[in-house]
């Protein structure tokens, strides 16, 4: 009942900071609308890569089909329900929704070969699968092809974005301490022990990849209707790894930690545009500055050989 | 009905050139997989670190040769950067991967993508992120059969895709009597085959680990340079599409087992070619993971791996 009122209060926090916030700076309304995408892909993929224990490293690409599915939907039947701003909204959270199911199903596929590979080889396939799906987009003329795709109209706000984030989390937490969190933890933990003891892996690690699908899908849909243009190489690889990225800086496992990671990797690229620029640094640290994935790559390296819980994860056993 | 017989022959002669460099980055994943049971993702891009080393040295080599570009300065060259890159690979494990020895695998695996990024990234900022043509230390032609055999004499190869193939496979019989014929190959044999016993019959497993890490990387130096022959243009985020390719092909071989690594290199090699001739170019990235996920699907050990009982 608690984590019911506090969502209802989260709701009616972000509807009036929402209104409140519409007279404020557009640079700093766009990091803040950004945090809340972030907060719940990263929180989403932590299902999988964090309390499941498997490596999905092709997020992205399901973002990207929540962002073209929503986009497509928007386009083509945006006045279904009529012209008026509520009509519009309203048909803006249906294809939101409708894109995350589409991303779930995606996930779905996805999530079947999965029931057969672990660590490194999922790893792979996911990514080749975020390729596929990349290359679909970009060989198809109804969605824009290689040009990409504009024209959405803006929708997303702060109150849809945090309120869509404060879901992720809110269903993410509840689901992690119901029987289906022990279940996730039991197939991290271990597979073999878990299936022993009678408990349907498949079926959680099905589930944690469409429900991480699912959420990916509508931040998808929420960028796409943020930004109002597409395009395929915005759902690369590199997207994915920044994802990734939230997840182990935070801590795979602690809801908590990936929604602080995701919140400073959303802040820390604007940071080191803000660094690059300060005349008194020397050159080659300015040029380091301008390509965060050099930071990233060493800080993924450097947590790993120092502290592989991440910032606010539980230790992992050593394992022979 | 001949044209098309010309074409296919043609097109599989392209294929088996292309299949010979993913055969030699393939088989570098495969080691390290035999002895440390992961897989390095960082590997493609110590091949990047190959053709970026021959641009470096190439010029210079080409000084020492009087600069005339033969046999010579390519041999040369080789051999430096397979020292070079056996260096890097050393490097990447007693950095990156010896203290996660014995910690649970997905640390290892985010090391490994971190290593992978901190190097295509590095290169960027390092060599720059614009593509480079690399020095000619070869001058190419195109080989054909003499005009007199008829129609077959429409085959032909360039030479340094032709030498690419010869260097590949004198390079697998070194690997193999290596691998078969030396103690340190029966060391890394043993280890592969059980690392608690091998280390019981004094064997020093991080000695053998680095080697193998050396060796690989070598291997995969090697086809820095031997694609850089043949395409003289090299960018620091080449060795990524080469890398998880090669790493297909190892898994379709039968991750673990060197024979199926070069058997998976080359296949891949062939089915990229055609599909670029036959269907079309834009697919070529899909067919190939596509092909990944129909073995892991299919034939999770791939065409002559054998399987392995999990111990629990």
């Amino acid at each position: 009942m608690r984590s019911q009122l506090l969502l209802l209060l989260t709701l009616v926090a972000c509807g009036v900071i929402s209104t409140l916030s519409s007279g404020m700076n557009p640079y700093y309304y766009d990091i803040l609308v950004g945090i809340g995408i972030n907060i719940i892909l990263a929180a989403g993929l932590n299902l999988v890569n964090g309390y499941t224990g498997q490596f999905s490293l092709g997020h992205a690409g399901f973002m990207a089909v929540g962002a073209y599915g929503s986009s497509w939907l928007t386009l083509s039947y945006g006045y279904v329900l009529g012209s008026s701003s509520i009509a519009m909204s309203a048909f803006y959270v249906l294809a939101l929704l409708l894109g995350g199911i589409g991303a779930a199903l995606v996930g779905l596929i996805v999530g079947i070969p999965s029931l057969r590979l672990r660590g490194d080889y999922l790893a792979i396939v996911t990514l080749g699968f975020n390729e596929i799906i990349k290359g679909i987009i970009q060989n198809c003329e109804a969605l824009g092809a290689q040009r990409g795709l504009g024209g959405m109209v803006l929708h997303t706000n702060f109150f849809w974005t945090f309120a869509f984030a404060a879901l992720t989390v809110y269903v993410v937490v509840s689901l992690v301490n119901s029987t289906y969190g022990r279940g996730f933890l039991a197939v991290k933990d271990d597979e073999i022990a878990a299936e022993a003891m009678g408990i349907n892996t498949t079926k959680y690690k099905v589930l944690a990849f469409v429900l991480a699908a699912f959420f990916a899908g509508i931040a998808g849909g929420l960028y796409a209707h943020f930004k109002q243009f597409i395009h395929p190489e915005g759902f690369n690889f590199i997207k994915s790894v920044d994802i990734v990225v939230m997840v182990i800086l935070g801590g795979m496992g602690s809801t908590i930690g990936v929604c602080l990671a995701a919140v400073l990797l959303t802040i820390l690229p604007e940071l080191l545009r803000y660094v690059s620029r300060i005349d008194a640094l020397p050159e080659w640290l300015r040029h380091v500055t301008e390509n965060r994935m050099i930071l990233y790559s060493l800080l993924l390296i450097i947590l790993m050989l120092t502290r592989p819980q991440g910032l606010f994860g539980v230790r992992l056993p050593r394992k022979k | 009905m001949a044209d098309k017989i010309i074409l296919f022959l043609q097109q599989l002669i392209n294929g088996l050139a292309q299949g010979s460099i993913y055969a030699l980055i393939a088989l570098g994943y495969t080691m390290v997989f035999g002895v440390l049971r992961f897989i390095n993702f960082a590997h493609g891009d110590v091949y990047m670190l190959g053709a970026f080393a021959g641009f470096y040295i190439g010029p210079r080599m080409l000084h020492l040769f009087g600069d005339k570009p033969g046999y010579g300065v390519l041999v040369s060259m080789l051999l430096v950067t397979m020292i070079l890159c056996a260096l890097i690979g050393v490097l990447i494990e007693w950095l990156c991967y010896r203290p996660l020895r014995d910690r649970p695998k997905l640390t290892v695996l985010i090391t490994a993508i971190g290593v992978s990024l901190f190097l295509e990234n590095g290169g960027q900022f390092l060599f720059g992120a614009d593509p480079k043509s690399f020095p000619e230390i070869l001058t190419d032609s195109y080989l054909s059969l003499p005009e007199s055999w008829g129609r077959i004499s429409e085959l032909g190869i360039q030479l340094s895709a032709a030498i690419s193939m010869l260097v590949t496979v004198i390079l697998l019989f070194g690997l193999r009597h290596i691998v078969l014929h030396t103690k340190m190959g029966m060391a890394m044999r043993a280890l592969s085959f059980n690392p608690v016993a091998a280390s019981l019959m004094g064997i020093n497993n991080s000695v053998v680990i680095a080697f193998t890490f050396g060796l690989g990387s070598a291997l995969a130096g090697a086809a820095g340079i031997l694609t850089s022959i043949q395409q003289p243009s090299i960018d620091p985020l080449m060795g990524v599409n080469a890398g998880l390719k090669a790493f297909v092909a190892a898994v379709l071989g039968g991750i673990g087992n060197l024979p199926g690594a070069a058997l998976g290199g080359i296949l891949i090699g062939v089915i990229e070619t055609m599909v670029v001739g036959y269907v079309s170019p834009t697919y070529r990235d899909a067919i190939v993971f596509g092909v990944l996920i129909l073995i892991l699907l299919v034939k999770p050990t791939g065409l002559l791996g054998a399987s392995e009982q999990e111990k629990v």
